[in-house]
């Protein structure tokens, strides 16, 4: 006689330590094996899309920080670039230098964020704190820039909001220096643990056509072996000066996009942003920063789409202006809500603590998904 | 010696045998669970770039006192879904149970709790209450999370308990006494007369035994590991999965009573692993009492000695619990199966042959 059994339903989060903020997923449990999941999203719902259409265009700024908290440099970067398209404005190389620099930093910052608690959720606390550690200094440096550690509003329309503090050069020199010998700490307590190998390699591996079907971008997106990254492949600013490599997942310690290809993609990207920033920081001209800002932000009538490369993937915007003040509508393409929706593929028929790893690795920010 | 002491005082053996019972709880356990509390904060914060408490006392040194303070006045919440009677009798039975170990457990040649002749049996057969408290947690809980974390629980501590017993069994065999004072009388002298050095025996068996007690040793400190629930083996509790296992829904003092059970549980482990391959209370090189000719030196040096070396092991715990992540449950489970246990059985085999021959 068969044992009847019963498929348990299990909800994890929105107070759960590894939902990274509050989201909601529903398993659908077989004993410790997962045959659904459904995320349930919205519980950081703010209205911005609707709030932007209230605002004049430099008072989105600071809403855009507050999406993906973890990058909200990139944020402005992104949503910067897409007014200034629409009504044409060149910006002074400095500003340029300036953007490009604090948005590797920015990125590096994320990224540490999404490493360490990574790293949490596998079991490991102490690279946590590591990682913190050294995303301290970068929050510092943004500090001494704008007098903000996490919501800059710095990047503006047309410029930057002020120049760069005197010292931020040699500052970011000796963090570079420092940072480097951090990032092989890293891979001897984490990347390269055996147990870290055992828990993330070949586990839920990411297929190239599946990644490209749901609309993965950034890490994610490289981990399976697509080389995509629009910097690029649809470049922006001044990112095309650089030398620069595209680390792309290789599967080197399972099969190519597992979760330990999708964690060690983003290792990858820091050393390169590193690479990025010594390139800006030796290149970067004098001028001035602010004489571009226009008086008065009114974009003719019009609509634009502009993608950038934000830390978690392709951050998109679109602005339609009726020629007034306020913007008509503005809709963001935001990289974790598309990144999540391949949660439910990645995670059948894996194991409940497996679902804490696909999560991590996938890097979300509730911000920015539920908007 | 204890013994002989209090019944001449009290008059009477039984009252005299309960107080010596109690001794090692009173005036060990309990200090030293808060001490370890403490250790495991400033440990962990050291290693991780940080300070830890800092605030009550000085460097914090009164912070575990604190807390258990604060853990006493909250409010000891039981959910109507709860079954009551075994919500509120699994923590007593998993602080029963690790504590009870202590008895048997010899300090020094003049403080044990109770010298029974099986302590090594009596010892694993106590430990093991604690998973029936933590089944019982994780079921009254009526919880999920909890529920999860006890079955989880439950399989991991029955596992290992048998590469534990084969590596106790190999020491048992080869010494002929599960009598944890004889043992530890056993390795007197100097530390090549340890366990892990072969024992007090010179002779070819000694050699065959080092690298065999090495390994053994290595088993019985994974699997003992994993019998105390610490990282990397501390699935029961995975915080980042199970939120905190079965006692999630604990509060209060009861929380405080899996908390304590805990550390008690680290020290068990590290004085059992001390004694039967580290010569227990014995001193590596000698006693400075002897030397002296003060003989009422001796059972504080050993006492010293004893609480060094689990403190060490103690000590070890943590640097491992801050530095590695943990297994999955499946992988936990196979490790052991295919692993541990085979390996335990060569162990036991080859140190059979040995001491036959």
């Amino acid at each position: 006689m068969a044992l009847k059994t019963e498929e348990m339903i299990l909800n994890m989060g929105p107070q759960h330590p590894s939902t990274h903020g509050v989201l909601r997923l529903e398993l659908q449990l077989e004993g410790e094996i997962i045959s659904n999941v459904i995320p349930h999203i919205g519980y950081l719902h703010r209205c911005f899309e609707k709030h932007a259409e209230a605002m004049t265009y430099p008072q989105v700024i600071p809403y855009t920080d507050r999406m993906d908290y973890l990058a909200a440099m990139y944020n402005e970067f992104g949503y910067v670039l897409a007014v200034e398209r629409l009504m044409g404005i060149e910006v002074p190389e400095r500003v340029e230098y300036i953007r490009v620099i604090m948005g590797e930093l920015q990125r590096i910052a994320s990224h540490l964020v999404a490493l360490g608690t990574y790293g949490a959720d596998i079991g490991a606390f102490t690279p946590f704190l590591y990682c913190f550690r050294d995303r301290e200094k970068i929050l510092h440096l943004f500090e001494i820039t704008c007098g903000a550690r996490l919501l800059y509003n710095y990047i503006w329309i047309g410029g930057v909001s002020q120049d760069l503090h005197p010292d931020f050069i040699r500052l970011t020199r000796d963090f570079i220096k420092e940072f480097r010998p951090n990032i092989k700490e890293l891979n001897d307590l984490l990347s390269y643990n055996q147990i870290f190998i055992d828990r993330t390699a070949n586990v839920a591996a990411l297929s190239k056509e599946t990644a490209i079907n749901y609309g993965i971008t950034g890490p994610n997106l490289r981990a399976s072996g697509v080389k995509w990254d629009l910097r690029k492949n649809d470049s922006y600013s001044i990112y095309d000066r650089f030398d620069y490599e595209i680390p792309v997942g290789s599967g080197e310690r399972g099969k190519t996009g597992d979760c330990w290809d999708r964690y060690i993609i983003r290792v990858r990207e820091m050393e390169e942003s590193l690479k990025i920033i010594e390139q800006a920081i030796e290149q970067i001209p004098g001028g001035d920063v602010t004489s571009a800002i226009p008086k008065r932000v009114k974009p003719p009538a019009g609509q634009i789409y502009t993608r950038v490369e934000n830390p978690r993937g392709e951050l998109g915007y679109f602005i339609i202006s009726d020629g007034s003040l306020n913007p008509y509508r503005i809709k963001v393409r935001a990289p974790s809500f598309v990144n999540l929706s391949v949660m439910g593929e990645l995670c059948k028929g894996w194991m409940v603590a497996d679902v804490v790893a696909i999560l991590g690795s996938i890097d979300i920010v509730l911000g920015e998904i539920d908007r | 010696m204890i013994y002989d002491w209090l019944t001449e005082f009290t008059g009477s053996e039984i009252i005299a045998a309960f107080i010596q019972g109690w001794l090692p709880l009173l005036f060990f356990i309990l200090p030293f669970v808060l001490v370890a509390v403490l250790a495991e904060r400033k440990v962990s914060a050291h290693m991780q770039d940080r300070l830890g408490p800092m605030r009550v006392g000085y460097h914090g040194i009164l912070q575990t006192i604190a807390d258990l303070i604060k853990l006493l006045q909250k409010e000891d919440i039981i959910a109507s879904a709860n079954d009551k009677k075994l919500f509120n009798f699994a923590p007593v039975l998993v602080f029963v149970g690790s504590y009870a170990a202590f008895a048997a457990i010899p300090f020094s040649g003049a403080f044990i709790g109770s010298q029974i002749e099986l302590g090594l049996l009596y010892i694993v057969a106590v430990t093991g209450l604690v998973v029936a408290g933590i089944l019982m947690a994780g079921w009254a809980s009526n919880n999920k999370y909890s529920l999860l974390g006890a079955m989880r629980a439950a399989a991991q501590i029955i596992s290992y308990e048998i590469p534990t017993l084969l590596i106790i069994l190999t020491v048992i065999m080869i010494t002929g006494t599960v009598n944890l004072y004889t043992l530890s009388e056993m390795q007197t002298s100097y530390f090549w007369n340890w366990m892990i050095f072969g024992g007090p025996e010179f002779g070819l068996q000694k050699f065959l035994l080092i690298p065999l007690m090495m390994m053994g040793f290595l088993v019985i400190f994974i699997s003992m590991l994993a019998e105390v629930n610490r990282t990397p083996f501390d699935i029961p509790e995975a915080e980042s999965e199970l939120v905190s296992g079965f006692h999630t829904e604990y509060s209060g003092m009861k929380f405080a009573m899996f908390f304590l059970a805990e550390y008690a549980n680290m020290f068990a482990v590290s004085a059992i692993i001390a004694v039967l391959f580290f010569g227990g209370f014995q001193s590596p090189f000698g006693y400075l009492g002897n030397s002296l000719g003060w003989e009422w030196l001796v059972p504080f040096e050993q006492f010293f000695w004893f609480t060094v070396k689990g403190l060490f092991f103690i000590f070890v715990q943590m640097w491992l619990r801050w530095t590695l992540p943990r297994f999955r449950v499946d992988q936990l489970m196979a490790f052991c199966w295919k692993y541990m246990i085979p390996f335990a059985f060569v162990i036991l085999i080859i140190a059979g042959l040995i001491t036959v021959l």
